[in-house]
């Protein structure tokens, strides 16, 4: 007797961090012409450019959903930042085609700072960020537009931002799509390569980088994220293959960061609390 | 039949502005040179799908929207040509009592009757989804006469337990009409939406199950971030597509329904005939009976 051949099927299905990028762009195109111009009659956005993939990648879909004369792509860099995040943003703004505008944030920051000279680079880091959203919504509100986010999944998820900065703005195209997916919208989207292939870096401190920040690398904590998300125990991750460390690190960023996704904490003393009985959805 | 889909995208919670829009969609569909017999519209048509605690604010008793609904229609140039037929999916305020409904609507040029009104039953409450904080459950699914047949309706979840069209189509529902809002989720899969690949899988196989013509009106328009997707259809009783709309924007879907389809397509594949035959032995059964006949398992 000759054994009958068998078909195994896989032990785990790969965590579903592929997307479809022409469906993805063209479903945010649509968000950001829906939220913006039909239900908030605001036909311009303004957007933060820093020369990273994620505001390329939203400037790219602003620019298809308003035209470039509506986008407003504003570089705002601080004295130490890197002048190749400069150059970088320079860059897409000329594909582009876009309204552009470069404000040098040093004096701002420094006119604080200079009053707290033992700040350390993680509350300069957080002042930079919060000045560049105080300029964001000011130039909003001379240009008639909308701020429009940059945060993607991933640094929302792992707590990577500067609370009420990076994740201030009204509207978010990106902000369900992990990094790994930005990079797949941002090839599709023709986003020149220089700015999808570098190493990214929040830019707050020389020789930053994310993953260096993070201890893991994008594509291991999206795949490791994508499955905490859909509901795996650590056991079920360390299983398919992904190790234990990477696993916990994860894991701990998640759960000690619930609160940044959050808007603050209101004592209830009521039975018509806003948000907890008192409920009305952002669009009524 | 000549049934048309308005598939709408509506201004949340803007009402009159949203009965202007569906009165523009009138009178566009009353003008047709061949007059068209049913004209469906989705789920929460008129105010969104996503109010929250503003669904008190913004439900409407179902014969004063029948009433609405009535002069709307007749206001449009062509209607006084004959009869429609109108199925809207609205939030219903029932003397204090608030439903995710939806009403089949007869109007002739100088009358109209409220022919039935379908309570969704399955409310999600998972996920991004909340009706049963806000909404009570339907209690019954009916299989109702109207002048094209019995038809039944299902919104939305209603429509994602197979159970639900197999008993509309065993007590008779020869037409299955679904007014649904559904956010789009899902963006693996090749080409279009998971959650739009799963509606289209899931209405095929019944309308090729049991022989039925499926009409689907799908929202569309973003809410809050959410987007409505659309793609509302019209599927013959052989599961294919005779229509399909964009998953994206306000759309009419238009499609002439040969009954004769109904015959030709059970003909070829008895299965409804046979679920008939071996109904009794599934449910009258003892094992499921523990399932079944918990208190406050039966309508009221």
């Amino acid at each position: 007797m000759i054994d009958l051949p068998v078909i195994e099927a896989p032990r785990f299905r790969p965590p579903a961090i592929d997307i479809d990028p022409a469906l993805a762009s063209e479903w945010l195109v649509a968000f950001l012409q829906d939220e913006l111009v039909a239900r908030r009659r605001i036909a311009n956005a303004v957007i933060g450019l820093s020369g990273g993939v994620d505001s390329a990648v939203v400037a790219y879909l602003a620019v298809r959903a308003l035209g470039p004369e509506h986008v407003h792509c504003i570089r705002m860099p601080y004295r130490t930042s890197s002048p190749d995040s400069l150059a970088d943003a320079q860059a897409v703004i000329d594909a582009l085609g876009c309204r552009s505008r470069t404000i040098d944030i040093s004096a701002a920051v420094d006119g604080y700072l200079q009053f707290e000279p033992e700040a350390g680079p993680r509350r300069r880091g957080n002042v930079m960020a919060r000045t560049r959203m105080l300029v964001l919504f000011d130039q909003s509100s001379k240009l008639g537009a909308l701020p429009i986010g940059t945060g993607n999944k991933t640094e929302r998820l792992m707590g990577y931002f500067t609370w009420h900065a990076d994740d201030s703005p009204p509207l978010n195209p990106i902000g369900d799509l992990f990094k790994t997916q930005v990079w797949q919208l941002a090839r599709f989207l023709g986003v020149p390569v220089r700015v999808v292939d570098k190493a990214p870096s929040a830019d707050l401190e020389a020789d930053q980088t994310d993953e260096g920040d993070l201890g893991i690398t994008y594509l291991e904590a999206d795949r490791i994220l994508a499955l905490i998300l859909s509901g795996r125990s650590d056991e079920n991750i360390v299983a398919r293959g992904f190790s234990p460390g990477d696993v916990q690190l994860v894991r701990k960023r998640v759960e000690g960061t619930h609160w940044k996704r959050h808007l603050p904490t209101t004592a209830m003393l009521s039975n018509t609390a806003i948000n907890e009985y008192y409920l009305r959805p952002v669009d009524y | 039949m000549k049934v048309a889909v308005v598939q709408s995208k509506p201004h949340k919670g803007d009402v009159e502005k949203n009965l202007a829009e569906l009165g523009a969609a009138f009178r566009q569909l009353a003008a047709a040179e061949r007059p068209y017999d049913l004209v469906v519209a989705p789920e929460a048509a008129l105010t969104g799908y996503f109010l929250e605690g503003a669904v008190y604010e913004r439900a409407f008793e179902a014969e004063d929207l029948a009433r609405t609904l009535a002069s709307l229609w007749r206001a449009a140039p062509g209607a006084e040509r004959g009869p429609v037929d109108i199925v809207l999916g609205f939030y219903e305020n029932d003397a204090g009592t608030y439903y995710n409904s939806a009403l089949y609507l007869h109007v002739t040029p100088d009358r109209h009757e409220l022919v039935h009104v379908h309570r969704k039953m399955f409310l999600p409450t998972y996920g991004v989804f909340d009706e049963e904080r806000f909404l009570s459950r339907g209690r019954r699914l009916q299989a109702f006469e109207t002048r094209f047949g019995h038809m039944a309706i299902l919104i939305c979840e209603d429509a994602w337990h197979a159970i639900m069209p197999t008993l509309a189509a065993v007590k008779g529902a020869r037409v299955l009409v679904v007014p649904s809002a559904s956010p789009g989720r899902g963006l693996e899969a090749g080409g279009e939406l998971e959650s739009v690949q799963h509606w289209r899988n899931v209405l095929r196989s019944y309308a090729v199950e049991h022989g039925i013509f499926v009409i689907y009106a799908g929202l569309a328009g973003f809410e809050g971030g959410k987007g409505m997707t659309g793609s509302s259809s019209v599927i013959d009783p052989f599961g294919e597509a005779l229509v399909t709309a964009p998953t994206l924007g306000a759309h009419i879907v238009s499609a002439e329904l040969d009954f004769s389809d109904i015959e030709v397509a059970r003909a070829r594949l008895p299965l409804l005939g046979d679920l008939a035959a071996v109904l009794p032995d599934l449910l009258f059964d003892v094992d499921l009976m523990p399932h079944v006949m918990r208190p406050g398992s039966l309508p009221a």
